[in-house]
């Protein structure tokens, strides 16, 4: 007999936090934010083909303060994405599946990622 | 679409307590989620404090003895205490393995226990396992042949070809695996999970099965194999140290091999 009123069990909420979930989900999120930063980017496009006062304005809010946040955000979140896309390539090749490999793999990831973002923006505003 | 929050009757509330009779030098407190289908109420959380002088090693250990000694009506699942029926599998300090294989010198602070995650509760500690069994027996976990079975002898296996089915032979079905993976919790019901690939994969690479090509078209499919993302919970939270997700694995490289 099946009982209807029979609870289910706590999952995330009980769930320890670790770098298996933690990086699956950030490659989620990261992706996420890819896509809705495109839709910036495509903004800055339109903009260029609309004429200097709208390329102006795109450019103006690209360059203050939270436009530089959000681009920002974005290229960490393009060289995570990037990053672990290629962790993702070699397990798909059937590589790097220790427990030891895929967690040192994940923290590089998340360190080389760190790393790149800090270096694109240097080179960006040295050659600004 | 995920259901992230605990549906209404699965909120859990806050139980009761159940000190040491007499004190004791090294107590531990023990949170360990309940739930009556007699009672009509939501779950509770009730915590056991227990003197480890008194108690063996093991986790299991401490919840045989909070039901020979404080407790009677906590249920749970075990049976062989040495890691080897997967009886006794629940969510111990946030992570699935096995009471009966956990030291509780492991667990800084208090021990929670869980049933296993994101499955429908019988009572207590003991989850509602048919569906998992469903899909065990939808693999077909047996070995199958197109060849007539030879009259006089077994059918052999050549050591290297045996010797590919170690890692997979030794899973014990606890599903310690299958419930610790996010995907299987959002898509349970389509997703095989992470112990019954590993079975479907131990069919596979076995060379004495000739059903490899039905086996991989079974599995074809968006949600049977494909909702695999290699999160790892599964691999990291294994007690006998397989690795389900690295048999995931091989099985999306046979799919991609047998397409060329």
């Amino acid at each position: 007999m099946k009982s209807q009123n029979r609870p289910l069990s706590p999952h995330l909420q009980i769930y320890r936090w670790q770098w298996t979930m933690l990086y699956s989900i950030l490659h989620r999120a990261t992706g996420i934010a890819l896509g809705a930063g495109t839709l910036l980017l495509v903004w800055w496009l339109l903009a260029l083909a609309g004429g200097p006062d709208a390329f102006a304005a795109a450019n103006g809010f690209i360059g203050s303060i939270l436009g530089q946040l959000m681009l920002l955000g974005w290229t960490w979140a393009l060289m995570y994405h990037f990053g672990n896309g290629v962790r993702h390539l070699v397990w798909d090749a059937g590589y790097g599946f220790d427990l030891d490999v895929a967690r040192l793999s994940g923290h590089a990831m998340a360190a080389i990622s760190g790393a790149l973002t800090v270096l694109i923006w240097i080179v960006g505003y040295a050659t600004l | 679409m995920a259901e992230f929050a605990l549906p209404a009757n699965s909120k859990i509330g806050k139980g009761k307590t159940w000190p040491t009779k007499d004190g004791g030098k090294k107590v531990k407190r023990f949170n360990v989620y309940r739930w009556n289908p007699d009672s009509g109420e939501t779950p509770t959380v009730d915590t056991y404090e227990i003197d480890l002088e008194a108690c063996g090693p093991m986790v299991l250990d401490a919840l045989i003895k909070i039901k020979n000694e404080v407790d009677q009506t906590l249920t749970f699942r075990r049976s062989c205490r040495e890691g080897i029926c997967g009886s006794c599998a629940m969510n111990i300090d946030g992570t699935n393995t096995l009471a009966c294989t956990k030291f509780i010198d492991e667990v800084d602070g208090d021990v929670a226990i869980y049933p296993l995650p994101h499955m429908e509760v019988v009572k207590d500690l003991v989850p509602d396992l048919t569906r998992a069994y469903a899909q065990l027996s939808a693999i077909e976990p047996w070995l199958k042949t197109a060849s007539p079975t030879p009259p006089d002898k077994e059918r052999l296996q050549a050591p290297e070809d045996r010797k590919k089915l170690d890692g997979l032979y030794e899973c014990i079905l606890c599903f310690c695996c299958q419930t610790s993976c996010p995907s299987y919790w959002w898509n349970g019901e389509r997703y095989l999970g992470p112990a019954i690939l590993l079975q479907a994969y131990r069919w596979l690479a076995d060379s004495r099965d000739e059903m490899t090509g039905e086996r991989l078209d079974q599995l074809e499919d968006p949600f049977r194999l494909y909702r695999c993302h290699t999160i790892m919970n599964c691999s990291k939270t294994c007690p006998k140290g397989l690795n389900p997700a690295k048999a995931i694995a091989e099985i999306k490289k046979m799919m991609l091999a047998r397409q060329a």
